[in-house]
């Protein structure tokens, strides 16, 4: 099976590369990142603040269905060239990951291809290596929660 | 779906991550296993039934007993715990996709 989104992280390194191919053009493809309703739909969080300039502003927040707020990201807008790139930093809230630099790169593949390269720089390896592991620590708290769920029902 | 047989489902487990590290250098009986953990014999058992379901764990016959060892062509792909990360990635970006495709660019809005 060839996998659509790979993943680069070098050992001993403190960056890593996302790459993805896209059946969209651009256009389209850029117009996902750019546009706060379209952010929303596929992030799957809350857009309070995007300023596509240099020098401006990104916050998302994340919210569970009791309206508490799990996730919260901020940072700064570098560069904003449509259609080309996205240069910002990202910094994680009440988390310990630092600041990364992120590069988004898009380019055209053909009319309804295009292709996206993320590339982010953390502060050291170890930074890098705990963010690696995130997903699958949220695994483990959301079997936790489910868990937890259940135990709650049956009182 | 049979979720006893995702690899990941397997590793969130504690006692389960537990397991695979103690057969990281020896291979094992389930008795011997169980001796290291405070849990019950029975419940020992059943994690070693899911590891060896999901491929992580492979049994050898010695004799009368059965020895557990550790699958390495398993384990690589879950080396680093980067799949998890991919997966998330990728799910992400399979809804910009589809999200995408369905996008009316002249109305600005989803069709």
């Amino acid at each position: 099976m060839k996998l659509k989104t790979k993943v680069h992280a070098e050992d001993g390194m403190q960056e890593l590369m996302i790459t993805r191919e896209f059946d969209l053009s651009l256009e389209l493809l850029f117009r996902a990142f750019a546009e706060p309703e379209l952010v929303e739909q596929w992030m799957g969080t809350r857009v309070l603040k995007l300023e596509n300039r240099r020098g401006g502003e990104w916050q998302f927040e994340t919210a569970d269905a009791k309206g508490k707020v799990v996730f919260r990201a901020h940072g700064v807008i570098h560069e904003f060239d449509p259609d080309q790139n996205i240069i910002r930093t990202f910094e994680m809230e009440n988390a310990s990951f630092g600041v990364q630099l992120e590069t988004l790169e898009f380019e055209k593949l053909s009319g309804h291809r295009s292709r996206l390269r993320m590339h982010s720089v953390f502060q050291s390896v170890s930074l890098r290596d705990a963010m690696l592991k995130l997903p699958f620590a949220q695994g483990i708290n959301m079997a936790h929660n489910r868990l937890q769920e259940i135990i709650e029902n049956l009182k | 779906m049979n979720l006893r047989r995702d690899v990941f489902q397997a590793i969130a487990e504690p006692t389960r991550r537990a397991i695979l590290l103690l057969l990281a250098s020896q291979s094992m009986t389930a008795g011997a296993i169980a001796a290291n953990f405070e849990t019950a014999r029975p419940t020992v058992s059943k994690h070693l039934q899911i590891l060896t379901e999901c491929q992580l764990l492979k049994q050898e016959q010695v004799g009368r007993e059965i020895y557990y060892h550790l699958n390495p062509d398993k384990l690589k792909g879950i080396a680093e715990f980067i799949e998890p990360f991919r997966r998330f990635w990728d799910d992400r970006f399979n809804r910009l996709e589809s999200l995408m495709k369905e996008y009316d660019p002249d109305t600005n809005r989803n069709i």
